[in-house]
């Protein structure tokens, strides 16, 4: 048996069959139970030939915070999209906001995100984003009331086709305020 | 008349609006939608100073003020409940509004423009809700993109199967039916011993003698209910502060402890 198509098979069936992104690590392991020795750059060179075979297709491995992944193209999304038709994926804006404060600014607790919002950040949210996986409790404060202290998970980066948090949008700069401030009249 | 027409309509770049511009106008029977189209005051604070077209930082806050303070009057005369979190903001607002209009001092007492803590955290407010608006706009799993998977479902844990036979069942069911009545109607009468009232007997018996034992503050003949009573004033008092809650390891005696801090 040709060993390297072999190997490129079997990473596919990992894929495949795993569902959820795997580390090359991973699949050593596996391979490691059925007797096969593999090293990981061999590994990924069976995942760069996968690659290769994909790329004419709607298919395409991705590699996201927890390894690799098999995925259908973005372009294709809009023919799937219909077939689920759920509104679990309409994410309201303050929860974007809830999240997106996490994750540019972790660890934080709950007053640290409303005093950027303006707003008390509802129970509802919090429970939201720990029921995604999105964020997690990472600690507590060493303040009265010991509030606990949220970061982003890398479940987050996966879901957003991430690898690391520094692929996230750059946040903007923050403007000075004090000079511009000297050129206001008094209202 | 002429100082009549300039109380009425706001000026707006030297020039006097004689109604609200359009996009502004939300309708009294949306105004409820239009605010969970929001996600704070905040977000309807940058919504008004951006359809205005202004850079935060040159902006002309009492306008905005103005109108955000009349959408608040307008909802609260409609009497949709607004969230505290925006009447906080109407109280900024109208506090930066009047510190703005008393004369500035002498210059020796350089106070802090009243705007510029508003102005910062607006900036930074609008830092992250642009920055989670990108986020939001990323592919998202499930919603642009999708895994690939043949992976088998998460199987449900069967739960094993009964063996009984059918004497066994006979004689379960006659058990439950000779089972004796569990329910029965009862009245249900107000509390006869208040938990405010025995609160306040044990701060009385505290002013005295800053400590107390526990089985002094209920009387045998209140029964479990005394106990019960005491014990729900007590945890009140120890969750406020006014008592600590003391035991020795070695006895099983319960102390209260008055911390001294009064009440109210």
């Amino acid at each position: 048996m040709n060993t390297s198509s072999n190997l490129t098979n079997i990473v596919e069936s990992i894929l495949f069959g795993a569902g959820r992104p795997m580390r090359l690590s991973e699949i050593k392991s596996l391979l490691a139970t059925q007797n096969i020795e593999a090293d990981l750059p061999n590994i990924k060179i069976g995942m760069n030939e996968l690659e290769e075979r994909y790329s004419n297709s709607a298919l395409e491995i991705k590699e996201v915070a927890t390894g690799y992944r098999l995925q259908i193209r973005n372009e294709y999304g809009d023919y799937l999209y219909p077939l689920w038709n759920d509104n679990t994926n309409r994410l309201s804006k303050a929860l974007m906001e809830t999240v997106s404060i996490v994750a540019y600014k972790q660890p934080v607790t709950r007053g640290d995100i409303e005093d950027v919002r303006g707003v008390s950040v509802s129970s509802q949210i919090i429970r939201s984003l720990l029921d995604r996986e999105w964020i997690k409790t990472s600690g507590y404060r060493d303040t009265p009331g010991r509030p606990a202290l949220y970061e982003t998970t890398k479940i987050f980066l996966n879901d957003l086709n991430l690898k690391t948090l520094s692929d996230l949008p750059s946040l903007p700069e923050a403007l000075p305020v004090e000079g511009a401030l000297d050129q206001l009249e008094v209202g | 008349m002429k100082a009549q027409a300039q109380l009425e309509f706001p000026l707006f770049k030297g020039e006097a609006l004689t109604q609200l511009p359009e996009d502004l106008f939300i309708p009294p029977e949306a105004l409820e939608i239009y605010l969970e189209d929001f996600s704070g005051p905040m977000d309807v604070l940058l919504y008004l100073i951006n359809k205005k077209d202004i850079n935060i930082l040159d902006l002309d806050l009492s306008e905005i003020i103005g109108q955000y303070i009349k959408y608040i009057d307008l909802m609260d005369a409609l009497k949709i409940e607004l969230a505290a979190d925006y009447l906080v903001m109407a109280a900024t607002l109208t506090q930066i509004k009047s510190r703005m209009l008393i004369p500035q001092a002498d210059e020796e007492e350089e106070e802090q423009d009243p705007r510029s803590e508003l102005i910062r955290r607006l900036q930074e407010y609008q830092r992250f809700k642009s920055a989670s608006e990108s986020i939001a706009n990323l592919p998202r799993v499930d919603r642009d993109f999708f895994v690939a998977s043949a992976a088998l479902p998460a199987f449900r844990e069967q739960a094993p199967l009964i063996e009984i036979s059918a004497d066994e069942l006979a004689a379960i069911f006659q058990e439950a039916v000779s089972r004796p009545k569990f329910f029965e109607h009862h009245e249900i009468r107000f509390e006869e011993l208040s938990t405010q009232d025995r609160i306040a007997l044990i701060l009385s018996i505290l002013n005295k003698s800053n400590v107390v034992q526990f089985f002094q503050t209920y009387q045998k003949r209140e029964g479990k209910q005394g106990v019960v009573v005491s014990l729900l004033a007590s945890l009140d008092l120890a969750k406020d502060g006014h008592v600590e809650l003391i035991q020795n390891e070695d006895s099983n005696q319960l102390y209260l402890k008055s911390t001294n801090r009064g009440f109210y």
